[in-house]
């Protein structure tokens, strides 16, 4: 189990305070799947989203952004049972959804740069590694439960 | 994954910008790939002190970096001949993981993020994430 020193929680909770889900949701979904296209096979009910602006206009997307950044919450909250915490969403993932974890790993990484965008300088080293560590926490729950 | 007409338009715009920083912006990457990945501290033991943003060492590689990087933008349509000396160093002489580019990669567009926010619109770090692969790809080539 990752554990977290308590100045790192003091971490994590100041940047989760300044993150706007509903702004940063729906613009690290967005990013995802620009950079990644790949990762447009597990959005197909959404609509089309077989170019840059369509992806960046589906309504869609952008409100399922708000729905997976908003479950990052419960992360923040319960630092140290993010395994449990994510059992039953990891489950799904796997055999109702069918998501390769790697793609976990990506999302993470443009959760991180699109709150790099808007904390700019404030999101220092420190502040980048320990958020870093808290999210790859969340990837490995959410990878957990795959058999 | 090769780059497209439009991703090297895009690269050599966003570049034209980092130029004008290229060593604070060097020296961030740098810095903070070896606080986030402490790993890759390992190739750097010779350095004295806490390897961050601020250490002198790691200021000045971190430049160096970029500025190898600067010339890769210029010949962009010929990645493989231009780093091939750098390859050949990073293969027989650094002998560096090459995982490790990818690494290096993620933090320098997270800087881009922070540096050029409103530049960095998705479509330009798509171009910029593929153009790092192709350029992490050349600089394997010698490998093995």
């Amino acid at each position: 189990m990752v554990k977290f020193t308590e100045q790192e929680r003091d971490i994590v909770r100041a940047v989760w305070e300044k993150v706007d889900v509903d702004e940063v949701g729906p613009e690290a979904l967005i990013r995802v799947l620009i950079t990644y296209p790949w990762t447009e096979r597990y959005f197909g009910i959404f609509g089309d989203l077989f170019s840059i602006s369509a992806v960046s206009t589906n309504a869609k997307l952008a409100e399922h952004g708000k729905v997976v950044l908003r479950s990052l919450g419960r992360a923040v909250e319960d630092m140290d049972n993010i395994k449990n915490a994510y059992a039953e969403l990891s489950r799904l993932h796997c055999e109702k959804i069918h998501v390769d974890p790697d793609n976990f790993r990506l999302l993470a990484d443009c959760i991180t740069i699109t709150i790099a965008c808007k904390l700019k300088s404030t999101f220092n080293s420190n502040v980048q590694a320990t958020w870093q560590k808290f999210l790859t926490a969340v990837v490995e729950a959410m990878t957990s439960q795959y058999n | 994954m090769s780059l497209s007409a439009t991703d090297k338009s895009q690269v050599k715009k966003l570049w034209a910008k980092v130029e004008k920083q290229i060593d604070d912006i060097g020296a961030e990457s740098l810095g903070r790939m070896l606080v986030a990945y402490p790993q890759t501290k390992t190739y750097f033991s010779a350095w004295k002190g806490d390897l961050n943003v601020q250490n002198e060492n790691v200021r000045k590689h971190g430049a160096r970096i970029l500025n190898a990087v600067s010339k890769a933008v210029k010949e962009i349509d010929n990645l493989t001949t231009a780093l091939s000396q750098l390859s050949e160093l990073h293969a027989s002489k650094l002998q560096v993981d090459p995982a490790n580019f990818k690494l290096l990669a993620h933090n320098l567009i997270l800087v881009l993020a922070m540096y050029f926010p409103a530049d960095f619109t998705p479509a330009v770090h798509l171009s910029i994430d593929k153009f790092l692969a192709a350029v992490a790809l050349a600089l394997s080539e010698n490998y093995r």
